[in-house]
């Protein structure tokens, strides 16, 4: 039986009490302001957020390197990232995040490529600039076609005081002025992922627009022409955007950083519009553009045919009649494609509830597809948002919705068995726990390897798994028949 | 528009369609995109001898490596313990690799938490975060044991596990009689079966040697059982299952001291376990008192043997026997120790591996294969191979060392299938692309990273390794005992009768030979 609104908000409220009354005083304390109960008429979600996490509680959070090379840079598609440091953190990272990106990988694209200085003892104690600038050479020898190099630090380098900043510099100087970006997103930098997205959104502006900004673009600029910021082509979500932008008439002269490229992110300050898909991790460089080059930028959303018309019209507002009309020829285009998809999945799909916990975006930005299926977002929290993104959030969820920021696996194990959802999207350190459960889960960082789940033709995609996973045979055999009782 | 309600078209098939296609090509106005034939001629390069030199002259540039760090070894050991959390101190960015790593491989959960240091613990220490960490952790988790390892971080700025763990006891964290086994894990030394190996010793050195000082070290009585140690093994719910299972047809009393067979391979039956199995705390105390301890992998266990060995254990150290000849040592060795004999059973099963290599060896003799993985891993595949009558050509570990390099000399020389094959200790699979390229094989044997190899190279990639991510549910399976040898023969035969399918399979050219008894 369904319960009331009163009923949900009583009962969400005591589903965190619960929760809380198993940590020491002084950690509950603290994960309380994390926890709460969406009311439907305030301006945020009522939690704090971007705070450290707390040690030992199993936080989901990675850290800065991930941010900056897993996130930011690792995709751009023709620059060599050394993942700088002992060869860990490069390896679990190593083409786990699947940035898709057409090229020749090894001879002039490397994303999917480990690149370290597998930091031994001796370069702890005498420093690793002299191995470095080793590097650069060696890279330059046997990646010749390479159009760039990032230096990507983990721990260690920020520890013991090397000057990767002055072997980036001279080593670009050694090679004709070659672009060479240190980056210095240190792991234990900041309290999760976030702050690495902004150093390297400051590594772009310092190390490539500040640096190179005398480069002349390789096009003849046009009225229409766009960025599309902060896609990372995971599955292929930046192509199944990119398309739709370009049928409705537009230009897309850069893609952030999905299939980018180092001229694409040079190309972007002749863009006339900047459009930001993922705020939480490029909103820096887009506000830098705004007032350096004075590119306005807007935020879409391309999950779902309801979010995705209103995008489209939303970016079509900042042109003429002629892409106005376009992007209503596309969504007219579209429409009945998105009806059939509605039409084949919604029966199977209605009134099932789900709860996320993502990082980015998503936790927002994914409620609308799942609303154009007839289902309904429970709870919902980010790994690493911060309170701009609590704020966005309003516009999404519902009345009485559990929020959770920086969810501790032991909470979100609780949260899940109290409120029993149909359906929940997580990661892959999540999705094994819930299906013990029994409960249907979707990777909603990776599309669980498939994708795209971006624009229209991603739609299609997204219902067809939400479906194969909520109605998957293999929920109903979880319990031996002769212990069916139980 | 491609896109179909009826048959949705993902990723494998929509960006094929033309407006895709186009779209691509389109894109590349604005990449300052290299030339297609320039592109050709430098991928052509790469393929050349010349290549090969410059890239094997390297020095300090590692690229696509066959090894992780220390605490990745370290969280495989903690997890091989009855209801025990992994507790890694330092940044908290690692253990979401870990995890992520090993869920990947096992399709599992996998529990571990970080202590969660961030700048200001950099510059004032992280004892605050071990003695919140270990009461959270302690509170919330509910284990027997925390076991704590360290991440590059912590072991740079030099925190005192020992001093932490005493101060987070006096304060509470956990009660003073409670469990907190802890190592240096650096990252920057070893790989990961380096911190496998710390790990393991120092979960022993916990119960034997009187838990960090707070209690009188265990008195050795000898006892009539053994120790095994599996090291760290991708297939470790398959091979220690196997163990378990000629273990008890022997009738050998045994402690698996690390068994991670049940925690990553829980039931799907409406509870998650975060905790299932493992070596129970009172037998790893209780284990000191053993004649001998086994280790399945010599170089992921150097120290653990020592320290057994200083307790006065008879320590047996293999490297991963695999196959006939492999197997027969171990239980022999198995049998020495225990004075048990191999039953009849074990001596059909041997019997059958035998038969199958005698009946499917025509297909394997004289290929030529690539491998690479860990140390002990390459050679018990090493001698698997010459035993099948294969070449195992080019051997690579980037985590082998010199010493590695002579023990699969030998192995090499041993058999007159070893003759020109080479071993290539602390190089990585882009030496091995060059190897590929310069000396070609007909198979590669190694994790998934490999598929990249067989994607430029086009040698068939076998798949045995760690961490196997893009194929399902391998690690149930064991490749240790004759049970084990048989499914690795069966892997590697499925994979040569595939490509000789596809070899011959074009109507009319080559469907001679598409026959359909092999």
């Amino acid at each position: 039986m369904d319960l009331t609104l009163d009923e949900v908000k009583a009962r969400n409220a005591e589903v965190i009490s619960e929760a809380l009354s198993v940590y020491p005083e002084k950690t509950a304390k603290k994960r309380a302001k994390h926890l709460n109960v969406y009311e439907g008429d305030k301006p945020d979600c009522g939690v704090k957020s971007n705070i450290k996490s707390v040690p030992g509680v199993m936080t989901i959070r990675g850290c800065a390197y991930a941010g900056s090379k897993g996130v930011v840079w690792g995709p751009i598609k023709d620059m060599v990232h050394i993942s700088h440091g002992p060869v860990g953190c490069g390896q679990y990272s190593w083409a786990a995040r699947r940035n898709y990106y057409i090229g020749v990988t090894g001879v002039d694209t490397f994303v999917t490529m480990q690149f370290t200085s597998d930091f031994q003892e001796k370069d702890i104690v005498f420093g690793g600039d002299k191995k470095l600038d080793k590097i650069v050479d060696e890279i330059q020898r046997l990646f010749p076609l390479n159009h760039g190099i990032t230096i990507q630090s983990e721990c260690p380098i920020g520890l013991i005081g090397d000057d990767i900043e002055a072997v980036a510099k001279k080593k670009s100087k050694e090679y004709d002025g070659k672009t060479i970006v240190p980056v210095r997103c240190e792991g234990f930098r900041g309290v999760s992922q976030s702050l690495g997205h902004h150093i390297a959104n400051d590594a772009v502006r310092d190390w490539v627009f500040e640096k190179g900004s005398d480069k002349a673009p390789l096009f003849e600029s046009t009225p229409y022409d766009v960025a599309i910021i902060g896609d990372y082509n995971i599955g292929g979500d930046a192509w199944s955007s990119r398309i739709l932008l370009e049928e409705m008439g537009l230009r897309v002269i850069a893609q952030w950083s999905g299939d980018g490229s180092l001229a694409e992110l040079e190309n972007t300050p002749k863009a006339k519009l900047n459009i930001l898909h993922c705020y939480r991790s490029m909103n820096y460089i887009s506000r830098y553009m705004e007032e350096k080059f004075g590119i306005p930028w807007v935020e879409y959303n391309f999950f779902g045919p309801s979010k995705v018309a209103e995008s489209l019209r939303a970016i079509a507002s900042h042109f003429d009649d002629r892409i106005k009309e376009g992007a209503e020829r596309v969504i007219a285009k579209y429409k009945p494609l998105m009806d059939a998809v509605i039409a084949k999945y919604r029966p199977r799909l209605e009134g099932k509830k789900v709860m996320l916990y993502v990082g980015g975006l998503r936790p927002r930005h994914v409620i609308g597809a799942y609303e154009d299926l007839g289902m309904e977002v429970i709870g919902t929290g980010y790994e690493f948002g911060h309170n701009d993104d609590y704020q966005r959030t309003t516009h999404y969820v519902k009345d009485g919705t559990l929020i959770y920021d920086d969810v501790t696996g032991y909470e979100f194990e609780r949260f899940v068995d109290r409120l029993q959802p149909d359906l929940v999207g997580s990661g892959i350190k999540e999705k094994y726990v819930f299906q013990k459960m029994g409960v249907p889960f979707r990777q909603m960082h990776s599309w669980d390897y498939s994708g795209p789940y971006h624009g229209y033709d991603g739609f299609a995609i997204f219902a067809r798994d939400m479906d194969m996973a909520i109605n998957n045979p293999v929920w109903g055999l979880t319990k031996a028949p002769w212990n069916a009782g139980q | 528009m491609s896109q179909n309600p009826d048959k949705v078209l993902d990723h494998f098939t929509l960006f094929r369609s033309p407006e895709y296609v186009d779209m691509f090509e389109n894109k590349k106005a604005f990449e300052n995109a290299v030339p297609v034939a320039d592109v050709q001629s430098a991928a052509d390069w790469t393929k050349t001898r010349e290549y090969r030199e410059l890239n094997f002259a390297r020095e300090a540039l590692v690229v696509n490596p066959a090894k992780a760090c220390q605490p990745l070894g370290a969280v495989f050991a903690a997890l091989g313990f009855e209801g025990t959390l992994p507790f890694v101190h330092g940044s908290q960015g690692c253990v979401a690799y870990y995890r992520s790593h090993f869920s990947r491989h096992f399709k599992e959960p996998t529990s571990c938490v970080s202590s969660s240091m961030t700048e200001d613990a950099a510059v004032f220490g992280g004892l605050n975060n071990m003695v919140d960490g270990l009461a959270n952790a302690y509170n919330l988790y509910k284990p027997k044991m925390i076991a704590v390892s360290t991440t590059c971080m912590a072991e740079v700025i030099g925190d005192d596990l020992n001093a932490f763990i005493k101060t987070a006891k006096d304060k509470g964290s956990v009660p003073a009689e409670f469990d907190v086994p802890f190592t240096h894990t650096p990252a920057f030394v070893g790989s990961h079966v380096t911190g496998y190996d710390n790990t393991m010793r120092s979960i022993l050195e916990h119960f034997w040697d009187g838990k960090a000082g707070t209690e009188a070290p265990l008195v050795r009585e000898v006892r009539d059982s053994i120790n095994f140690i599996g090291g760290f093994d991708g297939y470790a719910v398959g091979n220690l299952r196997e163990i378990k299972r000629l273990f008890t047809l022997m009738g050998v009393p045994h402690t698996i001291l690390g068994d991670n067979s049940d925690v990553w391979d829980t039931p799907t039956d409406g509870r998650f376990r975060m905790y299932d199995g493992g070596t129970r705390l009172s037998d790893a105390a209780a284990a000191v008192h053993a004649k001998a301890t086994i280790s399945m992998q010599e170089f992921c266990t150097p120290k653990t043997l020592a320290y057994a060995a200083k307790k006065g254990h008879e320590v047996v150290a293999f490297n991963h026997p695999m196959g006939v000849a492999g197997t027969d040592r171990f239980l022999m060795e198995v049998a020495r120790l225990t004075g048990r004999a191999i039953p009849e059973e074990i001596t059909r099963e041997r019997g059958r591996l035998v038969d199958a290599i005698a009946d499917s060896s025509a297909h394997i003799h004289g290929k030529k294969f690539a491998l690479y993985g860990d140390p002990d891993l390459t050679l018990g595949l090493t001698g698997f191979l010459l035993e099948l009558g294969a070449e195992p050509v080019h051997i690579l570990a980037t985590n082998g060392t010199p010493e590695w390099q002579a023990r699969v000399q030998a192995l090499l020389d041993s058999s007159p299938f070893g003759r020109g094959c080479h071993a290539y200790p602390g190089r990585d699979l882009w030496h091995m692309r060059s190897l590929l390229f310069t000396e070609p094989v007909d198979f590669l044997i190694g994790n998934t990273y490999g598929k990249f190899l067989e994607r430029d190279t086009g040698t068939p990639l076998i798949r045995i390794g760690f961490p196997i991510f893009d194929r399902h549910h391998h690690h149930r399976y064991p490749l240790w005992g004759y049970q084990g040898a048989m499914n690795a023969l069966v892997k590697i035969l499925d994979k040569i009768f595939d490509v000789t399918d596809a070899d011959t399979m074009s109507p009319g050219k080559t469907d001679y030979s598409f026959d359909i008894i092999r």
